[in-house]
């Protein structure tokens, strides 16, 4: 194709991009240094001390908390996500077909409608809670703890995690796996030396995949933890939409950024082929 | 396949595009956009307004005085026509002068409006703003639940109910109740109560269960907890589904409130809001709405159409007593931010 | 061999019922006359009828779709231009304009939309139906062009040529050559973007205005205030829509054999996590 002529396709996008994608973040950006971005430009460092105040350290402390609840989420779902996906990957092929699209079909479910089912299943007087009287065990009451968060966001991630590796484990070459065991190599070699290592970029993917939802919600802490587990998301949305303190709420959003782009750095030296089309980041 | 796909795909976005065409040609006519609480009108009634006038309602709710501020105010063009605001809400709007003079010769159903509930001093003559609801803050408990009657607000930091008590998601009240407990106004601002404050609500978190909105009343209807904060409308609607809770304004006293109605002043429908604010106070519309959302009215002819029990109820209806003991917020101007800080210091905690 | 066989199948059982059990709850009791969720008061329909009468509900749902479908072919008519364009750029821009293109997909969707809320007051636009429009093009886009590329990739570069030395001008090269080689990306493109839009919320929240709602914001503000069976309702119906649409994508894609069996899986696989 004739080179120059074809590329003045892209302008529209490229102009619309910058626009849209470029300067809004630019703007978070300014804003984060903005005393009130709603009146004027009068540049600050405010909202960051405010922020990173180590002698009223509150800010920092939904921080951690966001970053360790999404880790621990995150673990969660690998844990269970893992061995699932290894399990769907041994099966014979149409077998899996089958089944992969019955564990992408929750996923298809409007994510609020998931988090909200477990609103009701959750609460003192709700389904779990009187199955569990009826047969006399003692109460199950995270509802409105860190818990259900954790529990809100493994329900919502899990898909993410097992898709990711089941399609990395399939598309293992079967021979690599014979010639190990040739080479003598028990199941548990075949798996800690051969199948794992190659899974790894499923693995990441799945992790990134989850991390970062995780650690940016706000509908799950609203919806389960009952407004007291506030979450950075949390933060974020209340200065834009209660406090109306929009220095505040990009300031926050610029750390979040930086946050995902650390975490990113980190499992993309493990991820393998973005280009693939159609496939999980 | 893929033709036909590609030609239906053309199709329906023009379909698509008419669609939306239609829809919002028909609109500028006359729209009238409303800003009110979530769960604070009876179904229904924007539907017979429409009916009545021809006038199509858009009907947006928030959940908290702020909210709405921050919508109307923080960037952007507000594109409401009549709120719902709070007494102090409205002192601070009519101080940023965001609120339209009302014409009363087009809301002749002022006169059906008690005139207790008028002349106040957030809005001194009514020029702004048309009462709607009022009532009371104070404490709902289970009775069957309590080991003895709360007369304190005390008992929201009793131990014994850890876990089963309820506080409200709002800076105002929950700042404003704890300061009540520890002898202040509530419009206090000055540093050593707000610390007081704050050092009290943080002893309080881990007895709290859920810093909740308006699910509260299906929570306590259902059994959920023992105790909650609540506003006496929502008082009355979950005391009238389950008999066992009382409702009970503590001895340290407590906060009287008033919603009233306003026309924004940037709004280009103020004739159809007039129209709309007039149609609410009418007494069959305000009665419709009092047995809805079972808050108390200023109305006077759907006041005395009330049976004696609902009008003794001190729930709704408080006594003199009850009245000298509860204060009025008051806006607090820049110490807003003070406040809103404080509070979200102690949810995020 | 046997004990791993059989803890396997309990396993996966155990997974499935995790993920499916919340879902068929919500379902049945949609079906529940009592409004408790801890009763049981015998079969009804009242709260699909509640849920269809509801006319916020049901504008919601309008404009949830009508967005869904605009904003999706628009952003497949930018998108597929865009990818035309790119794939024929200098190394340097092509670098420049594809990280463009990825940003909104790195970024967690809060900032996305926090940051489309500011553009958009900086730009004196209202909040309303227009910009929700924008918000979800804009989201939309770099999913377009995430499919389209790697058919473009896959493309014999040749045929373009042929077919303009067999006398056809570039333009039609292109619509008989180029096109029909790439329409498979164009409508998994399409596919993806009404996807995301359908399913978004948190973008939505912040880019929307006075009456204008979606589906999911709709949802947002009930759940908010407590449990309301006519979200069961709701439930119910979107799950049964959602699995009649998978199995139509699946069995188209299994005609299309050429893919590999991740194909239909890697589809759905994006769908909103948000």
């Amino acid at each position: 194709m004739r080179k120059r002529r074809t590329s003045v396709l892209a302008l529209p996008f490229t102009v619309y991009a910058l626009i849209f994608i470029a300067a809004p973040l630019l703007l978070i950006i300014l804003y984060s240094f903005c005393v009130s971005p709603q009146n004027g430009v009068t540049l600050t460092l405010d909202h960051y001390k405010k922020f990173f105040d180590f002698s009223n350290p509150v800010y920092l402390q939904v921080l951690w908390r966001s970053i360790y609840i999404a880790v621990i989420s995150t673990a969660i779902c690998l844990l269970l996500g893992y061995p699932m996906a290894y399990i769907l990957s041994k099966l014979r092929p149409g077998l899996r077909q089958v089944l992969s699209v019955l564990f992408v079909l929750p996923m298809w479910m409007n994510f609020l409608l998931r988090t909200y089912s477990w609103m009701s299943l959750l609460e003192k007087t709700g389904l779990i809670n009187s199955f569990l009287e009826a047969i006399n065990l003692p109460a199950f009451n995270i509802m409105y703890t860190q818990w259900a968060v954790v529990l809100g966001n493994v329900y919502n991630f899990l898909p993410f995690m097992i898709l990711p590796i089941y399609n990395v484990l399939i598309k293992i070459d079967q021979s690599v796996i014979e010639a190990a065991q040739d080479l003598g190599a028990d199941s548990m070699k075949v798996f800690g030396r051969v199948i794992l290592p190659l899974s790894l970029g499923g693995v990441a993917s799945g992790i990134s995949m989850t991390f970062m939802p995780a650690v940016t919600t706000f509908v799950i802490s609203k919806l389960l933890g009952g407004g007291q587990n506030a979450l950075i998301g949390d933060l974020i949305e209340k200065q834009f939409k209660t406090t109306g303190n929009w220095g505040f709420g990009s300031a926050m959003s610029v750390i979040i950024m930086v946050l995902i782009l650390l975490a990113m750095n980190f499992t993309s030296s493990y991820e393998k082929d973005r280009e693939e089309g159609g496939q999980l980041l | 396949m893929k033709k036909v796909l590609s030609i239906l795909l053309v199709f329906a976005t023009l379909l698509t595009l008419a669609l939306s065409g239609c829809t919002d040609a028909s609109n500028k006519d006359k729209t009238l956009y409303v800003y009110n609480w979530g769960d604070y009108i009876a179904e229904g009634v924007t539907d017979k307004f429409t009916e009545e006038t021809g006038i199509k309602v858009v009907y947006d709710t928030y959940e908290q005085n702020e909210d709405m501020y921050t919508k109307i105010t923080a960037g952007g063009s507000s594109s409401y026509d009549v709120i719902f605001p709070s007494d102090y809400v409205i002192e601070k709007l009519i101080r940023e002068n965001l609120l339209a003079e009302i014409d009363y010769k087009n809301v002749p159903n002022m006169s059906l409006i008690d005139a207790k509930y008028k002349n106040l001093a957030f809005d001194p003559d009514n020029k702004y703003s048309v009462p709607y609801m009022w009532g009371t803050v104070g404490i709902v408990y289970d009775t069957t639940r309590v080991s003895e009657e709360p007369t304190s607000w005390g008992v929201l930091w009793d131990e014994q109910y850890k876990g089963e008590i309820l506080m409200w998601d709002s800076v105002r009240d929950s700042i404003g109740l704890t300061l009540k407990y520890l002898g202040y106004s509530m419009n206090d601002h000055s540093d050593a109560a707000l610390a007081a404050a704050k050092a009290k609500l943080l002893e309080q978190k881990p007895l709290v269960l859920s810093y909740a909105g308006d699910q509260m009343k299906d929570m306590m209807i259902a059994g959920e907890a023992i105790i909650a904060v609540m506003y006496s409308g929502d008082a009355a609607f979950v005391m009238e589904r389950n008999e066992n809770l009382s409702y009970v304004i503590p001895d340290e006293g407590s906060n009287i409130w008033f919603d009233n109605m306003c026309i924004l002043k940037s709004s280009k429908n103020k004739d159809l809001a007039e129209q709309f604010i007039n149609f609410m106070c009418r007494t069959d519309i305000a009665a419709t709405n009092r047995d809805y959302i079972c808050y108390s009215t200023p109305q006077i002819e759907v006041y005395n159409a009330l049976d004696e029990e609902t009008k003794s109820d001190i729930t709704q209806y408080p006594d003199d007593s009850i009245y000298a003991r509860c204060e009025v917020y008051e806006d607090l101007g820049e110490y807003t931010q003070v406040y809103d800080d404080l509070w979200t210091q102690i949810l995020a905690s | 061999m046997k004990f791993f066989k059989r803890l396997s199948y309990v396993y996966s059982v155990l997974i499935f019922l995790f993920l499916y059990a919340p879902i068929v709850v919500l379902i049945v009791y949609s079906f529940n006359s009592e409004k408790s969720r801890a009763k049981w008061g015998g079969l009804t329909l009242d709260w699909y009828r509640a849920l269809f009468s509801n006319s916020e509900i049901m504008r919601a749902l309008s404009t949830t779709v009508t967005i869904a479908l605009l904003s999706s072919v628009i952003a497949v008519v930018i998108g597929t231009m865009a990818a035309v364009g790119i794939y024929n750029m200098r190394r340097r821009s092509k670098m420049a304009v594809m990280s463009l293109a990825y940003l909104p997909m790195l970024n967690a969707d809060i900032v996305t939309g926090v940051s489309l809320l500011l553009i958009f007051s900086a730009l004196g636009l209202r909040l309303g139906y227009f910009t929700l429009l924008l918000a979800h093009v804009t989201f939309n886009i770099p999913y377009v062009i995430l499919s389209v590329m790697p058919k473009l990739k896959q493309l014999d570069p040749n045929l373009y040529e042929a077919a303009q030395d067999l006398g056809a001008p570039p333009a039609t090269a292109f619509f008989r050559v180029v096109m029909p080689e790439i329409s498979p990306g164009i409508v998994t493109g399409f596919l993806l973007a009404f996807t995301m839009s359908i399913d978004d919320f948190v973008i939505s929240f912040f880019t929307t205005g006075s009456g204008v709602s979606t589906l999911s914001i709709m949802i947002y503000s009930m759940a908010r205030r407590g449990i309301k069976p006519e979200i069961n309702a709701l439930s119910a119906i979107m799950f049964i829509v959602v699995l009649s649409l998978l199995l139509i994508i699946n069995l188209r894609s299994a005609n299309d054999a050429k893919r590999t069996d991740s194909r239909p899986v890697s589809v759905g696989a994006r769908a909103s996590g948000r």
